[in-house]
């Protein structure tokens, strides 16, 4: 169970594991019903990766805000703010502002150029085969680390929510979740998945609302007051609990903020999600209705946080489970007893299955559109076989993400998420903002960027006191790192900016006539996918 | 689509089609779509990370001031991290503004003369 000062509470643990069961089923069951309802329009790559980009903004823009407020963001930023205080806060405001990037640079660009996958914009102009690999292969390797970060909450998770404590009945219950994952994959495509993400952001953030004004209530809307409780608790109101111990700390912390903000706009089951919609005005649309309610959730991690340190106390936190990740189901607790802990508990399992099924998708489509119609058939794959691959790589993925959320149940979540985040910001996004706004960039710059980007993140994440050589490492027995940083955003992203420039620069390849035609497209919408709808 | 690459410094002639992108591209109309997109959305991307960077550059190195206390509990630092988000909603609603008078209208237009030549 979530704590031991709970643990005297035995009795009502089965109670409270049939309530977790029953909601869980319940939204398992709703979301299925749309699942199949969407499988009827399942047929052609178009409908498997994209819905036919027949969803409006407003309806994209909750399912953006469904992908991006993943585990990491409700459990984990509540977590960071009730046992750190201000320094938790800044996950908050860095995966905020990273919208903008999203927003003004990349959305609407992104949506007019390409069709189905990132590597649909990157080799637009270039030597196609290369660098669809290169982009295909930063894509799987991306969604990896994002997935695997979802399935090993899934695990510490199902041991608050339906009370299994054994390793090997957590790792069942993580097969579950992949192979209900797979499912929804397999039956309803992009626009089965596309609801689930929608169900789960009204979910989750009416959830969070709930609690929030619920705290707030029990401090008679004295903010302040609840500001002030929590910070005797322990979650500091002054910056540098976290990271300003030493300069090396300060350093990381910065290197942290840059791979944050960054990162967004290079993650590959984001920007996925532009190309659901049949035009980019209403790509446009979905962003701004993403960052109202992603801006909105995470003011309520604030009140979540601090509620948490100041009701729950973190200490208590600290010491459950699930760490700092169970803040926000102790609150719960807390809060409404039972009831409200299997409300919410249901709800972040359901974000985990959420998110999991757009990497899948996102991954699988890559595989499939990228690796093997583009790059082994020229473009040119067998009728109908497309879709079958795309059905065979999700569950292969599926079955690779149940595997490493296997053996990494019980790992440092927040890790493989910045993981991510930062690779998609060093391999990724250069060469997305250098396609769009560099009409000299060429192939060599943007595999130099990729392949680059890719390597240089992860090796300084493989020497980095994160993965060896500290207590809280991966390997705390075994040290090999060098790289004193655990964040390697500072380091990494600039380098990828700079390989790209090389790179191109050192090539003699001009591909101006092709530039120009994505430009114009870019920004005119010219031919652009769906443009028949637009009105 | 047929992906036509070019090596070499030497640019071979453009085909019909790479010939008519190449002349959306020097229209006046569009290098003024062009150049108004430009100019709003890479300054505001900058001021947006800027200001950004600033808020974290002080949260690690002005921490006494960040920790003053201005309303009962909430310090410079809060206030400053909630106007991060007032930012970012500002920037959103601006540029929404400014794309649906500015770029819609035009970028409209030239997909319009480029259908009417079967280029689009």
């Amino acid at each position: 169970m979530i704590a031991t000062g709970l643990r005297a509470a035995a009795t009502e643990q089965i109670g409270n594991t049939g309530l977790n069961i029953a909601i869980f089923t319940g939204f398992v069951a709703l979301t299925l019903i749309f699942v199949i309802r969407a499988s009827r329009t399942n047929k052609t790559t178009a409908d498997m990766y994209t819905g036919g980009a027949a969803f409006t903004g407003r309806q994209n823009g909750f399912a953006i805000s469904g992908d991006y407020l993943s585990a990491a963001s409700f459990l984990g930023i509540a977590g960071a703010i009730a046992l750190s205080g201000y320094d938790g806060f800044l996950y908050s405001v860095g995966f905020l502002v990273a919208w903008v990037v999203a927003l003004l640079l990349v959305a609407e660009l992104l949506r007019n150029t390409g069709r189905f996958t990132m590597a649909d914009v990157l080799s637009f102009r270039m030597q196609e085969r290369p660098v669809r690999t290169a982009a295909a292969i930063s894509t799987l390797v991306v969604s990896f680390f994002y997935l695997l970060a979802q399935m090993a909450g899934a695990g510490g998770l199902v041991a608050l929510l339906l009370n299994v404590t054994d390793k090997t009945g957590q790792s069942l219950v993580i097969a579950g979740v992949g192979a209900l994952m797979i499912v929804y994959v397999l039956v309803g495509g992009m626009k089965g998945t596309t609801y689930v993400q929608i169900i789960k952001a009204i979910l989750l953030i009416g959830a969070a609302l709930l609690m929030t004004v619920w705290v707030l209530a029990q401090y008679g809307f004295n903010f302040s007051q609840l500001l002030g409780d929590g910070a005797a608790a322990g979650a500091s109101l002054e910056p540098g609990k976290k990271y300003g111990i030493d300069s090396l700390s300060k350093i990381d912390f910065f290197s942290l903020s840059i791979a944050l903000v960054l990162g967004t706009a290079g993650l590959p089951h984001i920007l996925m999600r532009f190309y659901t919609v049949p035009t980019a005005k209403e790509a446009r649309k979905s962003v701004v209705w993403a960052i109202w309610l992603i801006g909105l959730f995470y003011l309520f991690t604030l009140t979540l946080g601090y509620g948490a340190a100041a009701l729950v106390g973190p200490e208590k936190i600290a010491a459950a489970p699930g760490g700092a990740n169970s803040a926000a189901p102790m609150l719960a607790f807390e809060l409404g007893g039972t009831l409200l802990l299997g409300i919410v508990s249901a709800v972040a399992f359901a974000t985990i299955l959420a998110v999991v099924a757009g990497l899948t998708i996102t991954a699988s489509a890559s595989f499939a559109h990228d690796i093997y119609t583009n790059v082994i058939h020229h473009g040119n794959s067998p009728d109908g076989k497309e879709v079958k691959v795309a059905r065979i790589a999700a569950i292969v993925i599926g079955i690779v993400a149940i595997l490493g959320g296997i053996a990494a149940n019980g790992q440092n979540i927040a890790f493989l998420v910045a993981l991510a985040f930062a690779i998609a910001a060093s391999a990724n996004l250069p060469t997305i903002l250098f396609s769009l706004f560099w009409k000299r960039f060429n192939t060599r710059g943007c595999l130099w960027s990729i392949y680059g980007g890719l390597i240089i993140t992860v090796g300084l994440i493989f020497f980095s006191p994160a993965v060896s050589g500290a207590e809280t490492s991966m390997f705390p027995n075994q040290d090999w790192s060098w790289f004193p940083l655990a964040n390697p955003g500072l380091v990494s992203i600039p380098l990828a900016f700079a390989l790209g420039i090389i790179g191109t620069l050192t090539s003699s390849e001009h591909l101006e006539y092709k530039a120009a035609e994505m430009e114009v497209r870019a920004i005119t919408g010219a031919g652009a996918e769906g443009k028949a709808i637009s009105h | 689509m047929s992906k036509s690459e070019h090596h070499g410094a030497g640019l071979p002639a453009p085909t019909e089609r790479e010939a008519a992108y190449l002349s959306v591209l020097a229209s006046p109309d569009f290098q003024e779509l062009r150049a108004k997109h430009r100019n709003w959305v890479i300054p505001a991307t900058a001021g947006g990370l800027s200001f950004y960077f600033l808020y974290v550059v002080m949260s690690i190195f002005a921490v006494d001031f960040m920790s003053q206390k201005v309303i009962g509990n909430v310090n410079v630092g809060l206030i400053f991290g909630f106007l991060q988000f007032v930012a970012t909603f500002a920037v959103t609603m601006a540029y929404v503004r400014f794309a649906d008078r500015e770029l819609d209208p035009r970028s409209a237009k030239i997909r319009a003369e480029m259908e009417a030549e079967g280029l689009a």
